[in-house]
């Protein structure tokens, strides 16, 4: 472990795994939107994706890289990201590697939202992506109201989280009777997740979500690592615990729901993410940066693999996350409970 | 990454005093009165409200018009709920003490998921339509999933934050399932969206008829055990050194659980909280002792199941609101805030 120190008394700690990771990381996802934007009806071979994205294609392979295939990919980085970001935070909070948003509800509040404007309004792509991030919004806010007790944090606010997802999948279940087949069949496929058809009306604000968000989770990561050494410590320590968990706890309330907005509720990338991350930093706790490149890294491959396995757009990215977010979440189950942790 | 779990204080019963016993008895008999009462009204209301004179007729008299086709529907409705309701407020008793954990709930520990995801697999992977066909599915489900969420939970130290959280894990994932399920199949989504919310709107005489032997050994079964499972309750040493078979009255109370939630979640779809709630509800005024949990979970949870599907029937008239959707609103907020309290219900 190295650390910078400037002058001015800041100082940056660099672990040396944690880096190595971190940079392996990305060069996967990056390489999985490659292959991502060449796979399809019309193949692309690699050297010609990139040459396209700097701008020397020919026109037809501007159209499908620029239009069709590099709005997918890039909405599939960023929701893993946001997701993987999320879950971290989400984890870190709540001191358990369990607690993330698919547990808690938020993904069902999400859809919820969306539900209602697909239902409800009949409302085009825009307004269920705007419903789903009400949805979650308010899903977020009402956890952390009831969970609140002179404090949030630990076993309250999953179990809290656990009554209200109850709740809310009652109520989608009780909307998608309401529909009528065309609709609901709309419905769940947008309930499972999925990046097919995703154009730039949903790349930029998503982009622009995460430009603030992020950053923000990366100023109150390091005091929130700290807290997770126990409140008394944290205090001792100069640190507000409230302010830092309402702020952290927002951040990801907000990145899940852009999220949730531009993909669908895409299953288990934020419980994965930051336990695979972990283990593959050694680290701790979960971290947001490695978090974050590893959902973005899943979700690509994830849909790639989605495309190859079952042709374009038969079954959506969410449903092969689903799959293999239910057998690694038996695995950690199990682990987990051997080290005591759950 | 610790979970801090909420500290449980556990009594042994304490022996009764003989007046008590008949005020808790004479509770009892309230409840049955309340239950029917609410039976005669769930005959009786709905889109076409009847008169207690055309109940009457379409009972005893019916001479097939159109009001005692109507009784005859919601008569094999009523009693499916009852039947119902006692099953999944019966094996709620049941895990709770078993699991010595006030937020067991067959819904909540994955077990109503585990028989929705073998059924949702009977009906498009095998062709299986028919209620007797699929039950049996719905028992293996259930089982394999309350034995998985069971061993997860950890069965010596479950604490309630551990078991809830591998019961909704595992539901996650199953529910995943379902969910790719219904894409790829629209059949099977035209019919699944109604199923999956669990209602007794598709009740009748043959449904009722087919789980009854079911929920009836699973119910007996679990009268049987609640001496076996008040000295569980008071762990797991002084148990055996009480005489208790504990691996026995585990095994015994996983089957019972499991044919009372597997049959009724075949019949009506998965419903939550049913079990969660009353437990709770008896044992506010019972005490911990199952020889009266037990018999009052059987009078009264249908009294809420059959509630609940009065008020879903009530409340968006002329359609109606599935009877899960309804418990799983009033159930919810009363989880959470058992949750909130400082010392969750002892058991």
């Amino acid at each position: 472990m190295t650390a910078i120190r400037t002058k001015g008394g800041l100082s940056v700690r660099l672990r040396p795994r944690a880096l190595i990771v971190g940079a392996v990381l990305a060069a996967v996802a990056l390489v999985a939107a490659v292959v991502l934007i060449g796979t399809g009806d019309f193949t692309i071979s690699a050297a010609d994706v990139i040459r396209t994205l700097f701008g020397s294609g020919n026109p037809s392979q501007e159209f499908i890289v620029g239009d069709l295939r590099l709005p997918r990919a890039l909405v599939g980085l960023l929701v893993g990201g946001a997701l993987g970001m999320s879950g971290a935070l989400f984890q870190s909070v709540s001191r358990n590697p369990l607690g993330s948003p698919d547990v808690l509800g938020l993904g069902q509040g999400a859809t919820a939202g969306a539900l209602i404007m697909i239902v409800l309004f009949k409302g085009n792509a825009t307004e269920v992506a705007l419903g789903a991030l009400v949805g979650g919004l308010v899903t977020g806010a009402a956890i952390y109201l009831l969970a609140w007790r002179r404090g949030v944090h630990g076993y309250r606010l999953v179990l809290v989280g656990i009554g209200i997802a109850a709740i809310v999948t009652a109520v989608n279940g009780y909307l998608l009777t309401k529909a009528d087949l065309v609709e609901a069949a709309r419905a769940v496929v947008w309930m499972t997740g999925s990046l097919n058809g995703r154009d730039w009306t949903q790349v930029w604000p998503l982009l622009a979500l995460c430009a603030v968000l992020m950053p923000l989770a990366l100023v109150y990561a390091r005091p929130l690592r700290m807290l997770e050494m126990g409140d008394d410590m944290g205090h001792a320590l100069g640190i507000h615990a409230q302010r830092v968990r309402l702020i952290q706890l927002t951040v990801a309330v907000l990145l899940t729901a852009a999220a949730t907005a531009a993909a669908g509720p895409v299953p288990f990338v934020a419980l994965t993410a930051p336990q695979l991350a972990r283990r593959l930093t050694r680290a701790a706790g979960p971290s947001p940066v490695t978090a974050a490149l590893m959902g973005a890294a899943l979700l690509v491959v994830a849909d790639w693999a989605s495309q190859r396995l079952f042709g374009a757009d038969q079954l959506p990215v969410g449903a092969l996350t689903g799959v293999l977010g239910g057998v690694y979440l038996l695995w950690l189950l199990v682990s987990e409970r051997k080290a005591g942790r759950i | 990454m610790l979970v801090d779990s909420p500290q449980e204080q556990r009594d042994a019963p304490a022996p009764a005093p003989p007046a008590r016993h008949a005020m808790r008895a004479l509770g009892l008999l309230l409840g049955a009165v309340l239950l029917l009462a609410l039976a005669v009204a769930s005959i009786a209301v709905g889109a076409k409200q009847l008169s207690l004179d055309q109940v009457w007729h379409g009972l005893f008299s019916s001479t097939g018009n159109y009001n005692d086709v109507v009784v005859d529907q919601r008569l094999w409705r009523t009693l499916l709920g009852l039947l119902a309701g006692a099953a999944l407020g019966l094996s709620g008793a049941v895990l709770q003490a078993l699991t010595r954990n006030p937020l067991a709930d067959p819904g909540l520990l994955g077990i109503n998921a585990g028989a929705s995801a073998a059924v949702v697999t009977a009906m498009t992977f095998f062709g299986v339509t028919s209620l007797s066909g699929y039950v049996w599915f719905a028992f293996a489900g259930a089982a394999v999933v309350g034995a998985v969420v069971y061993l997860l939970g950890g069965t010596r130290s479950a604490t309630p934050v551990r078991l809830a959280l591998a019961g909704t894990a595992v539901s996650a994932a199953l529910y995943g399932y379902v969910q790719s399920v219904m894409i790829m199949d629209n059949a099977a989504l035209g019919k699944l969206r109604f199923w999956t919310v669990g209602s007794l709107v598709s009740a009748d005489r043959s449904t009722f008829t087919q789980v009854l032997p079911f929920i009836a050994v699973g119910t007996v079964l679990a009268l049987l055990l609640a001496r076996p499972l008040n000295a569980l309750a008071m762990g797991d040493d002084t148990a055996r050194a009480l005489g208790a078979h504990l691996n026995r009255t585990r095994t015994l109370s996983m089957v019972s659980a499991t044919l009372l939630c597997g049959a009724a979640t075949a019949a009506c779809g998965p419903i939550a909280f049913v079990g969660l709630m009353v437990p709770h509800v008896i044992r506010s005024f019972t005490g911990p002792d199952m020889r009266w949990i037990l018999p009052y979970a059987t009078v009264l949870s249908p009294v809420l199941l059959v509630g609940s599907d009065i008020i879903g029937r009530l409340v968006a008239r002329p359609g109606e609101l599935q009877v899960g959707i309804v418990t799983a609103v009033i159930g919810g907020p009363v989880f959470i805030f058992l949750v909130r309290r400082r010392r969750m219900a002892q058991l």
